[in-house]
């Protein structure tokens, strides 16, 4: 159980208002990859030319990418429950974590493009092409935003009075936009990969 | 005009967190091993659906806090998954992708 301090301002409902609005996003981003991942299950079996989706996928490699977004969600929870209770240093290493596998995550992104490309699998090689790209190279990008606010995070925990306890949901908004890419690639990893293989 | 006053929330403590950190590196460890198993291969589909709904489940109510914070922010983040899951599935079913 922990006690929190926090500043909120009077709003007609009673509820941060800043907190609605990253809820209100998280919905409206629910539907833009909800949409992107229909169109790559409607068009990625149409695709003409090779190479196809079980040439290619090596589910092992991609598997441990899964785990350590899986794991930088746990090290976000910490980072954000170090500074609910005032700890700064845990704070700081754990929010370090979570930009390290964050990066560790998008270098494996990075490497399984460079060996796709060279596999011939191009944004314009076939339609099964265009639709992966687009929806795991969206994913990356928000991966890139969540890891460039996260070390924003880090670098202003430095700066007395910016991260503090009594300003705990700035680190709290940060932490639900890192779970809602988590649990964005659960679902492109089980739909995408796992299927497919 | 900011006021500040003590919230009390029921979030839980860190070994509930690790907890739930490893039963979803279970669940995940599970997923790559059924893909292996060909007798699973008619039942594949929907436990492979099972799993990951339970994870992203798990993620959500207690990474996310959904299950200790105001039941609006619930609302508010379902209406927009069921919209995403709604267009899912009727475009599936439009392209004969159901069947």
């Amino acid at each position: 159980m922990a006690a929190n301090h926090v500043i909120e301002h009077p709003t007609s409902t009673g509820l941060d208002n800043r907190k609605m609005a990253m809820w209100a996003f998280l919905a409206s981003d629910c539907m833009f990859f909800g949409s992107l991942i229909t169109v790559y299950l409607v068009s990625h079996g149409r695709a003409m030319v090779g190479p196809f989706p079980q040439e290619i996928f090596d589910i092992p490699f991609t598997s441990v990418s899964a785990f350590v977004l899986l794991m930088s969600s746990l090290s976000m929870v910490l980072a954000l429950g170090g500074i609910q209770r005032g700890n700064v240093q845990r704070f700081r290493i754990w929010i370090a974590t979570t930009a390290v596998l964050g990066c560790v995550f998008l270098g494996g992104q990075i490497y399984e493009f460079t060996e796709f490309h060279h596999a011939g699998l191009t944004l314009e090689s076939s339609i099964f092409g265009s639709a992966f790209y687009v929806l795991t190279g969206f994913h990356g990008t928000h991966v890139f935003i969540g890891v460039i606010w996260l070390l924003s995070l880090l670098l202003a925990s430095f700066k007395p009075g910016l991260v503090i306890r009594e300003k705990s949901l700035n680190v709290e908004m940060a932490g639900l936009y890192w779970h809602f890419v988590d649990i964005v690639w659960i679902v492109i990893f089980t739909v995408v990969y796992l299927v497919e293989a | 005009m900011a006021a500040e006053h003590h919230v009390e929330e029921h979030h839980p403590g860190w070994q509930e967190y690790v907890r739930i950190g490893v039963i979803l590196a279970v669940i995940t460890a599970i997923e790559v091993a059924i893909v292996y198993v060909e007798a699973l291969e008619s039942v594949l589909l929907p436990l492979l659906l099972t799993l990951s709904v339970g994870k992203f489940v798990l993620v959500v109510m207690y990474f996310m806090h959904l299950k200790f914070d105001h039941k609006f922010f619930t609302w508010l983040f379902l209406s927009g998954l069921l919209l995403a899951v709604g267009v899912v599935l009727a475009l599936m079913a439009m392209f004969g992708l159901m069947t």
